[in-house]
């Protein structure tokens, strides 16, 4: 599907992941894409049939006590915050709903 | 004094009262004054903390036992250190100060070494040059026209300048180990699960492992036994044992059997890199080595499967970063009567991501979202997973016949600055022997094995057997002793 990689495309996907792109960055996208992809697709002639997917190399399932932990307290946890409000405890963020 | 010395003998003269930490301190300190305006290996320097926590080591009580008594080190600036700045090389988080340490750091400073400031890396630890960087790029020591190799390429150049003598990296495909053969020195990836990743900001999460950046075998290992271990706080840390490495490397003679994937070498090296690749072949042999040919007939699609599966991985651990709660927030563009707010959840964070990732994080975000997105996951990402099974096999295949598998680390040596960046899939294939250890989750080692005529370092890369990280350092170790690379340091202007 690659090499036809178009604008509208990489639109969507750019819904998709949040990002605001510029037209420039639009294009560039649908070529640099559209070439990693052709690319990629090699993968696509390799014969799997029967072979389980690899997502993860750890074998042994790591458990551990269900018990409660120090955490960082609260202040700690909204001083990156761009907006935060210690004081309401709260990250605060544009109107969600128009 | 020299810059250029080992952390053993650092760690031995602080240990003894020899020389004071607080000394070792300044003349690293002094050493990054001089060089990096030059080099740029530093997002952050930080020289009153460093002084601090050395004037602490020379009083403290158990000094004479510190494993890493008084040894400054260099943090890839993607690893969290509590109250010092993290930036992932990215201007999302330029402002971001850690309320908390990565497991590493607090074994590192447990063991008495003392941090000196946070290395440039590649943007979210995503490229090869260190080119990606939001903060500009790091300049190879050797050549400062060159890349110094990525992602943890200001840690590589650290410890190549005599900065330090040690430095902390993170592995996804490879960004340990090809910094370390474009810079001239010894970098390891561990096992996944070895060294705990609490703390490391996530690329991608099946891949990505922390591990020492170090200019001898012996110095690697020293820093591995601080840093393995289980971590409770990552749910992937092994429980397996923890060897003292440093102390396995007796043997003048490597007995193993090193398995060389010939067809896959053969295709696409750089003349000089494959006659230095095979020189070193020759020196483990001629000190017991037994080198076989193998076949890892799937490695050839190791960059494709690598690339599939990491930006899939990638495009999800990087929606955490959307203005909310760290880093930065895109201002409003909207506002209204009164100055009111306008703007809505969604355009901030559309508005956000876009300012604050540079193009090549963009870039792997959209390729991940793609590949996982509704139709194409199967043919994509689960078809990748599938081929990721093939390699791993291959792996397990090979290490019934041989105890090593050896490679070039990277199929060039360093290239000019701004050469690939315009072309990222170019920049991607100078990975092609160094994601498959990933993949796989295998230990690798890259050591310094030559240079090119025009005196660019060359690597070779001993891969081993899953928590067998003991056989690959005692191989390099070898290797080492018989040769004098690692004793070559770059001009210092």
């Amino acid at each position: 599907m690659a090499a036809g990689f178009s604008r509208a495309q990489v639109d969507a996907v750019a819904a998709l992941a949040n990002l605001d792109l510029t037209d420039d960055e639009v294009a560039l996208f649908a070529i640099q894409l559209g070439n990693i992809l052709d690319y990629a697709v090699q993968v696509q002639n390799i014969d799997t049939t029967g072979v389980p997917p690899t997502a993860s190399v750890v074998t042994a399932v790591a458990e551990r006590d269900d018990v409660v932990m120090p955490s960082l307290d609260r202040a700690a946890a909204l001083a990156n915050a761009p907006d935060g409000h210690p004081d309401a405890g709260l990250f605060k963020v544009p109107r969600v709903i128009g | 004094m020299t810059p250029f010395g080992t952390l053993r003998e650092i760690r031995d003269a602080v240990q003894s009262g020899a020389r004071r930490a607080v000394d070792v301190c300044e003349a690293s300190l002094a050493t990054i004054e001089s060089r990096d305006p030059a080099l740029h290996a530093f997002n952050t320097v930080v020289r009153d903390r460093a002084l601090a926590r050395a004037a602490a080591i020379d009083r403290h009580p158990s000094r004479s036992t510190l494993p890493l008594a008084g040894v400054p080190v260099a943090v890839k600036d993607n690893i969290c250190t509590s109250g010092v700045r993290t930036t992932a090389s990215s201007k999302i988080l330029e402002t971001f100060v850690p309320p908390y340490d990565a497991t590493v750091v607090q074994r590192l400073e447990a063991a008495g070494a003392i941090i000196v400031g946070k290395a440039n890396c590649d943007e979210f630890a995503m490229g090869s040059s260190t080119e990606t960087s939001a903060f500009g790029p790091t300049m190879n020591p050797w050549d400062t026209t060159k890349i110094p190799g990525g992602t943890s390429g200001g840690s590589a150049v650290a410890v190549a300048a005599g900065m330090t003598p040690l430095a902390l990296g993170s592995d996804t495909g490879g960004s340990i180990r090809q910094p370390a053969a474009l810079c001239g020195i010894v970098g390891l990836k561990p096992t996944y699960g070895r060294v705990s990743r609490y703390g490391l900001l996530a690329h991608a999460s099946s891949l990505d492992q922390i591990g020492p950046m170090t200019r001898t075998v012996d110095d690697a290992a020293i820093a591995l036994s601080v840093l393995a271990g289980h971590d409770a706080a990552d749910a992937t840390s092994a429980r397996a044992a923890v060897a003292d490495y440093a102390s396995a490397l007796t043997a003048d003679t490597a007995s193993l059997t090193i398995g060389i994937p010939r067809t896959l070498i053969d295709t696409g090296v750089d003349p000089e890199v494959g006659k230095a690749f095979y020189a070193a072949l020759d020196v483990l042999s001629g000190h017991g080595a037994t080198v076989i040919d193998i076949d890892l007939p799937h490695a050839g699609a190791a960059i494709p499967v690598y690339y599939l599966v990491s930006t899939a991985e990638a495009s999800s651990n990087l929606a955490r970063y959307d203005g909310v709660r760290f880093g930065y927030r895109a201002p409003s563009e909207a506002a209204g009567p009164g100055g009111r707010m306008q703007d809505d959840l969604k355009a901030m964070y559309g508005r956000t991501r876009a300012r604050g990732f540079g193009p090549e994080v963009k870039r792997r975000i959209m390729l991940g979202t793609y590949v996982l997105s509704a139709g194409y996951y199967d043919a994509y990402y689960l078809k990748a997973q599938k081929v990721r099974t093939l390699i791993r096999r291959d792996y397990e295949q090979a290490f019934a016949r041989v105890d090593v598998v050896a490679m070039p680390t990277s199929p060039t040596a360093a290239f000019t600055l701004g050469e690939k960046l315009s072309d990222p899939l170019q920049m991607y294939l100078a990975d092609i022997f160094t994601v498959s250890a990933n993949l796989s989750g295998l230990p690798a080692i890259s050591v310094p094995c030559g240079f090119t005529t025009s005196q660019l370092p060359i690597g070779l890369q001993l891969t081993g057997r899953l928590f067998d990280e003991a056989t690959i350092l005692q191989a390099a170790h070898v290797y080492e002793r018989h040769t004098s690379w690692w004793t070559h340091h770059p001009p210092s202007r």
